[in-house]
């Protein structure tokens, strides 16, 4: 076992480095998919290298801080994760993080972030009951919400949380903001919500921005793998399928109406997640 | 006889004294001078109680009983034969019903048993009455201030044709504060239904203050449902008497559930009418009608609290029965409902109010639940929740009479606006669902203490909680959004309000560093003397929790960096910008004017159609729980 500090200097480092590939294979594996050849590997790298490079550019002298905030808050929460702490607090970090960001973009003031931030609080809203779900579930198999005894248990969690992991899988696309979840920022800034969320962000907190969603998904993934835990291969092989799964949907899918990703989503957190957790708790 | 029994007499009559002296003051002047008195007396009375050494007692009163208890009755009589009148003079046949039901109850109940309803003990301190006494001299205390204030405002201002009855609303509020206090201090049942007959009452004259239509009839609806809690109350004492031979509060804790199951479903039945919970919650919306304080004092943070106070007293006795899951059931129905009606609307003053319903609801499912760990995560709800809605409820009144408009949309660029009322309601709104303590307390200690008794219930607060986020979260991007440049208001504000405001920012947050210590020095004692063991916060996420705080705390500090290395720009608005962003230049050189406006569902939800979900839901839970007493 890695010492805790030198666990965490791992994720900090490597995080953003797994993301940021992850994301350059998701450019071009979304270009395979169209019958492009897609941009190089290392693309996102360089184009936050650039964005970091601009100038300022801001509707509102605060806004960026809120971004920042969000930044810090995202890093923790992985900390938080990797560190193996309390399951729950980890939620409650990495929503604290998503209002920072919704913050900032009602701060911005801009029609368009306006929309994209009350649309990310309903995917917020949509994501949150499943995800507590999750770790609820995950609690009830394991007897403990701490990470670190999550993923020493025995048995395989998946095992005996199909419907949770199906749901979790579910509230993952939303968490990715990919079609047909791409409610709040769109990645192709032509389209009538422009950039959404992100529209009046640009420059260095763009950049930000986008540095948090490479942790945030590594995140994520790694809380993929926690379902596979006591076979770390088959972990790491679902995840990154997870995330071929993910790239997938986006570019078979449209973007559905905000309604309908809302009901869907609660409807997937009642029978998939309320389901699974009602047969174990009989099951007891 | 001893000091802390004294402190606990003084703080119940002197409010009261001073109550009936406030009725007869028409002078400005004066009434402030008596007000801001008695309030500091209060205010050191029930700091000195809290930090007296080992002020954990049950005290022996020093009076005749025949004529105390006489001059009680008498007290009874007066109100059961003014709610007669009342319910005569408006029609309600249901009023006089319930009334005559219970008064009748009690008047034979005496007269058959008078001289053997003797308590040993009438009053009795504890650390979880001590809480809620802190609440009600601390919080109460700060609206009283603040009320001075705001209804001189509210008279010669913003409604000059509401008649001027100042005298009459500072008596009550202080006879409700002493009330208030007997409440919470009383082990005599008999005591402690008189005090929450004064409370109920207090609350109808005060929802009908203005003598609007509405306000009578929302007062009249208010005092219907909660006659109906006292008519449960009059049936417990009779039940728990005949069966135990005993009218003493501790007596009925300390009982066999065999025995008290059936006086505790009934007090629970009491306590929910008066925490409005579903089906009962019309009427806490309704009470909206009154002025502001009486909103945040009466109906947020402590005459509803007297409910759910009870609801987590009977905990022990109703943990793990039938009862027990239907108190719970209702909670978490009413919080879920509560949480979502609390999107579908603008107003501010009913956005707090579905948003108190809700959280009276968390707190009723952990006494519903009923095991040391979710009565330990309940307390610690009423006490934030105490503080942090207050605040909020004060602030909105404040915004109310400088923006004429208690509308959310209303309050776009507050933060410019009135910039300090502005940043106080973000921190009273950060304290009821952010880091450390809205998050810690509402989910993490209740989702914990639920999973652990039984998860099924938390499906509820999962589904509850998000709704909460998204109803928080829109307001406070609404504060903070800036579409035009502003114009300032005038914000200037009086100095019981200035007093109540900081003094609840700074409780909030301190509340928010120092809770762990409330925790150890107040609520775990409590509970690990009734359950015998008791929840706490592990060390590691205690220390989590204060980086997350820090965050918090942090950002303000950026602001140090404000404006600096930024080029400013209009917003980008698909056309071209006419006056600095404030409209652009559409189709058909139409200039249009940008509006933000935040969702409400109203096509996905529907405020009356929640409602009514929740009232049939929450009336067969009701019924399935008396058939489970009873039979």
């Amino acid at each position: 076992m890695i010492s805790l500090p030198f666990r965490l200097l791992i994720y900090l480092i490597a995080g953003p480095v797994v993301g940021g590939l992850l994301a350059g294979w998701d450019r071009r594996i979304s270009a395979r998919m169209q019958s492009r050849r897609g941009p190089p590997i290392f693309q996102p790298f360089y184009d936050v290298r650039k964005l970091w490079q601009k100038q300022s550019i801001v509707v509102r002298r605060s806004q960026n801080f809120y971004i920042l905030f969000f930044l810090l808050l995202v890093i923790f929460t992985g900390a938080l994760f990797f560190a193996g702490s309390d399951l729950l607090l980890v939620i409650f970090a990495l929503t604290l993080a998503a209002i920072f960001f919704v913050l900032g973009a009602y701060k911005a003031s801009s029609p368009y972030s306006f929309i994209g931030a009350e649309r990310e609080l309903i995917q917020m809203m949509a994501y949150e009951p499943m995800i507590l779900l999750t770790a609820i579930g995950m609690y009830m198999v394991t007897k403990s919400f701490y990470v670190h005894d999550i993923a020493s248990h025995a048995t395989l969690l998946v095992l005996a949380l199909p419907g949770v992991f199906l749901g979790f899988l579910y509230t993952l696309e939303i968490k990715f903001r990919k079609s047909p979840f791409d409610l709040s920022s769109s990645h192709h800034a032509h389209q009538e919500l422009v950039r959404g969320i992100t529209t009046e962000f640009s420059g260095r907190a763009l950049a930000l921005v986008e540095i948090a969603h490479w942790y945030e998904n590594v995140f994520l993934l790694g809380w993929v793998y926690l379902f596979f835990a006591s076979s770390p291969l088959l972990g790491v092989a679902v995840s990154l399928l997870v995330f071929v799964l993910v790239i997938l949907t986006d570019n078979v899918f449209a973007r559905l109406k905000w309604q309908t990703a809302l009901r869907s989503a609660w409807v997937v957190a009642a029978v998939l997640g309320f389901g699974n957790i009602l047969v174990l708790s009989l099951l007891r | 006889m001893h000091v802390v029994m004294t402190l606990v007499l003084a703080l119940i009559l002197v409010p009261i004294a001073a109550g009936l002296v406030l009725g007869v003051i028409r002078l400005d002047a004066l009434r402030k001078v008596v007000v801001g008195v008695v309030t500091l007396a209060v205010f050191c009375g029930t700091l000195a109680l809290a930090a007296w050494p080992a002020p954990v007692d049950s005290g022996v009163v020093p009076f005749n009983h025949y004529w105390l208890n006489l001059g009680m009755l008498l007290v009874e009589i007066g109100m059961g034969l003014y709610v007669i009148v009342v319910g005569v003079r408006s029609r309600r046949p249901l009023i006089v019903a319930l009334m005559l039901a219970q008064g009748g109850l009690m008047l034979w109940f005496e007269l058959t048993q008078g001289p053997r309803l003797e308590a040993a003990h009438d009053l009795f301190v504890d650390n979880f009455s001590l809480i809620m006494a802190l609440i009600n001299g601390v919080v109460g205390g700060g609206i009283c201030l603040y009320a001075l204030g705001y209804m001189r405002e509210y008279h010669e201002v913003a409604h000059r044709d509401v008649p001027d009855r100042r005298p009459f609303f500072f008596a009550l509020l202080f006879v409700f504060m002493g009330a208030m206090f007997g409440l919470v201090f009383a082990n005599n049942l008999m005591w402690l239904f008189l005090f929450w007959e004064i409370t109920t009452l207090c609350s109808f004259l005060l929802i009908g203050y203005t003598q609007t239509p509405e306000a009578r009839r929302n007062a009249l609806r208010a005092l219907v449902m909660n006659l109906a809690g006292g008519l449960a109350f009059a049936l417990a004492i009779v039940w728990f008497h005949e069966k135990a031979d005993s009218i003493e509060l501790q007596t009925l804790i300390a009982s066999k559930q065999s025995l008290a199951l059936v006086p505790a479903a009934l007090l629970c039945f009491a306590g929910i009418t008066k925490s409005a919970q579903l089906p009962f919650s019309s009427w806490l919306l309704g009470a909206m009608v009154a002025p502001t304080p009486v909103s945040a004092l009466l109906h947020s943070s402590t005459m509803v609290k007297a409910g759910v106070y009870l609801v987590l007293r009977m905990a022990p006795a109703v943990t793990g029965t039938t009862v027990g899951l239907m108190v719970a059931l209702v909670g978490g129905v009413t919080f879920v409902i509560g949480s979502m009606a609390a999107i579908t609307t603008s107003e501010a003053k009913r956005v707090l109010a579905w948003s108190t319903v809700a959280n009276l609801g968390l707190i009723v499912l952990c006494g519903g639940i009923g095991t040391g760990e979710a009565v330990w995560a309940g307390m610690l709800l009423i006490v934030f929740h105490a503080v942090a809605k207050c605040l909020l409820f004060l602030c909105v009144g404040v915004v109310e009479h400088k923006l004429h408009s208690r509308d959310i949309e209303a309050m776009s660029g507050l933060v410019v606006n009135l910039p300090r009322v502005a940043v106080m309601m973000l921190v009273g709104m950060a304290g009821m669902f952010l880091a450390p303590f809205g998050m810690l307390i509402s989910k993490w200690a209740v989702l914990k203490a639920v999973v652990d008794a039984s998860p099924l219930l938390s499906v509820f607060i999962v589904f509850g909680s998000s709704a909460t986020l998204f109803f928080w979260v829109k307001w406070m991007g609404k504060l903070l959004e800036v579409v035009e440049p502003q114009r300032r208001v005038k914000g200037d504000l009086a100095l019981g309000e200035s007093i109540a405001l900081y003094g609840l920012s700074a409780a909030t947050f301190l509340a928010c560093l120092f809770f762990p210590l409330i925790s150890s020095r107040f609520i775990e004692p409590y509970v690990l003397s009734v359950y015998g063991q008791t929840a706490s916060l592990g060390q590691g996420n205690l220390l989590i929790m204060t980086i997350m705080m820090i965050f918090v705390l942090l950002f303000p500090l950026s602001f140090v960096w404000y404006g600096r290395g930024v080029k400013v720009v209009d917003a980008y608005l698909g056309g071209a910008n006419v006056r600095s962003g404030v409209g652009f230049t559409g189709s058909a050189s139409q200039v249009q004017e940008v509006n933000l406006h935040n969702y409400y569902f109203r096509g996905l939800l529907d405020e009356a159609g929640l409602s009514r979900c929740g009232i049939i839901g929450c009336s067969i839970v009701l019924a399935v729980m008396a058939a489970a007493a009873f039979v």
